[in-house]
């Protein structure tokens, strides 16, 4: 099994999403067929993401990163089926358990028992797995005494534990979450990050939309940096692109108009400059070394050699 | 498909309870009060038609509650089903759930609802000194051909108030429109071949004209009316079904 390679459990090519933008929404029927006769009736193409490739094998976790409007989480809905592609392919292997904006879903007027129970059933799963593993999530999230609350009471921290505590705890095939290990305290955070690496041993890709890029450096053995749609890495160097998503971020704040691809480029190479520069250093140290190895073999020849002269 | 039913049994089953607890919350009448609606909607048109349209027409108050029963729950059905996709774009946004779930899970209660209406109908029937014949038990057909009937219309009406959100001012004319049409409160005896064509085509007036003929007639309808009823049933199931898998995953962009 293990030289066997890991099966993909996502894999996503070329794939482009497009929205409308435009007359075609909230106007009415009446209106709608007013701008078709007058000839009004506008619609604006806008590529929310565009030419992205990437693959998730078993165990991997994917971290990605980039701006806010990267189009980040419309890759996400993709990814889970709620969207399709407008090009390009989507494969997935196994069941999604996906936590996409965290908190929403979830119904303000039923209690924390109710919408647990709902949110297992959107996710799939059965009535008896749930009256199995519903202490469990209650214990994790650590909503005991809020059981029989309605939803709308609970704090925002509270309302992602739970979620969190639903689609980790029930063993996903394919775990997506966005944005959700930013939320609840420094505690609740440590043991959802424990929570998720036993997912992964377990065999289960993830993918991690964060805006923490020491929690992608921490977590994550892959990394994809979209911005405005683009692509603009995905490798497993992920402490190399974070470097380059650190860089930039700052850099952006001096400059609005700033080329990320030209910037992963020039900080690439400016990487590559600074390793070739270490190597030459490296290099020559051990040419000095040689050299000094020599000398003195050189050295002690010389020495006995004029000894046995005398 | 029935795989499919059984994975989604669950959610289904969540859904139906969701619905039930947010509609009857806070209400003491509860459920009876929705039940109230269609029989003030009896009590008005008797106090107002007997006078015009009943006084040569035995059994005038069963022949208006055949016409409001089938009526009402046609029209609660709708306008309920036609809501549940939007009012649940909250979570087909975010979760890949099928979407003609919230429908099916909706016209429970509306299912709910009719099964007590057509409960106190059998009372005013007993009342009325109407004939109980084994032919009352052929009632299921139509129950049954307008329960695929409502959902086929809710399905096409959710989802077009997706796109169309003044889809539900005009579905409302078009009810009162039909309510008029359905003669529920005249007989259409005396109307020209013409319109008896126009009769002919809607499935509303079918509906309640079966229901009227096992219940005051006493007659089984033709098989020619079996046939409409089941095609009406099947072409609503079939428009919605097409509407509902050709646009699954483009609703989210209206929302």
């Amino acid at each position: 099994m293990s030289d066997a390679k890991p099966k993909p459990m996502i894999s996503c090519r070329n794939v482009s999403i497009r929205y409308r933008v435009g007359d075609f929404k909230n106007i009415g029927l009446k209106e709608w067929v007013m701008r078709r006769l007058t000839g009004r009736f506008h619609v604006v193409d806008f590529w929310a993401v565009s030419d992205v490739s990437f693959t998730v094998d078993e165990g991997d976790m994917l971290g990605i990163i980039g701006a806010n409007g990267a189009g980040k989480s419309t890759l996400l809905k993709c990814v889970t089926g709620i969207m399709e592609p407008t090009k390009g392919t989507v494969r997935r292997r196994g069941r999604v358990s996906a936590l996409l904006e965290l908190a929403s879903g979830f119904d303000g007027d039923l209690t924390v028992r109710e919408n647990a129970y709902l949110r297992g059933a959107m996710l799939g799963y059965t009535r008896q797995f749930m009256d199995e593993t519903y202490a469990q999530i209650i214990g994790f999230s650590e909503l005991g005494e809020f059981e029989d609350r309605p939803f709308k009471q609970l704090s925002s921290g509270m309302k992602s534990r739970l979620a969190f505590a639903i689609a980790s705890l029930v063993e996903p095939e394919i775990l997506i979450l966005d944005e959700v290990l930013s939320v609840g305290d420094g505690a609740f955070k440590r043991k959802s990050e424990a929570k998720m690496r036993e997912i992964i041993k377990g065999g289960a890709a993830t993918i991690l939309v964060s805006h923490s890029v020491a929690q992608v450096r921490e977590m994550c053995n892959k990394v994809l940096w979209l911005d405005g749609g683009r692509q603009i890495a995905f490798t497993d160097d992920v402490e190399g692109v974070c470097d380059c998503y650190e860089t930039y971020l700052r850099d952006r704040e001096a400059g609005p108009l700033y080329d990320p691809v030209a910037a992963h480029e020039r900080i690439a190479a400016r990487k590559a400059a600074e390793a070739r520069r270490a190597a030459e250093a490296r290099q020559m140290a051990e040419d000095a070394a040689k050299f000094r190895k020599v000398r003195k073999l050189l050295e002690g020849f010389a020495a006995a050699r004029t000894e046995t002269c005398a | 498909m029935f795989a499919k039913m059984k994975r989604h049994q669950l959610l289904f089953e969540e859904l139906v309870k969701r619905d039930f607890k947010k509609k009857y919350k806070r209400t003491v009448l509860g459920m009876g009060w929705s039940m109230l609606m269609p029989l003030m909607m009896l009590f008005v048109m008797k106090i107002v038609f007997q006078q015009f349209f009943g006084r040569n027409m035995p059994h005038y108050t069963t022949y208006l509650f055949c016409g409001n029963l089938v009526f009402c729950w046609f029209a609660d059905a709708t306008g309920h089903g036609m809501q549940s996709l939007y009012a649940n774009s909250g979570i087909f946004t975010k979760v890949n759930v099928p979407k003609y779930m919230f429908l099916l899970a909706g016209s429970i209660q509306t299912l709910i609802n009719f099964a007590l209406s057509f409960v106190v109908f059998f009372f005013f029937c007993w009342i009325d000194d109407v004939d109980f014949t084994w032919r009352f038990l052929l009632l299921a057909y139509p129950v049954a051909t307008l329960l695929l009937f409502n959902i086929g219309v809710g399905l096409v009406l959710s989802a077009l108030f997706i796109f169309f959100r003044d889809v539900d001012y005009l579905w409302r004319v078009f009810t009162q429109l039909l309510m008029y049409g359905s003669a529920i409160f005249y007989s259409t005896e005396k109307f020209a071949p013409e319109m008896q064509l126009v009769f002919a085509c809607n499935p509303v007036y079918r509906h309640i004209a079966y229901v009227r003929e096992i219940v005051l007639g006493g007659t089984v309808p033709s098989l020619e009316t079996h046939l409409a009823l089941l095609g009406f049933a099947a072409a609503a199931v079939l428009a919605g079904s097409y509407m509902y898998k050709h646009y699954n995953t483009k609703f989210l962009y209206y929302v």
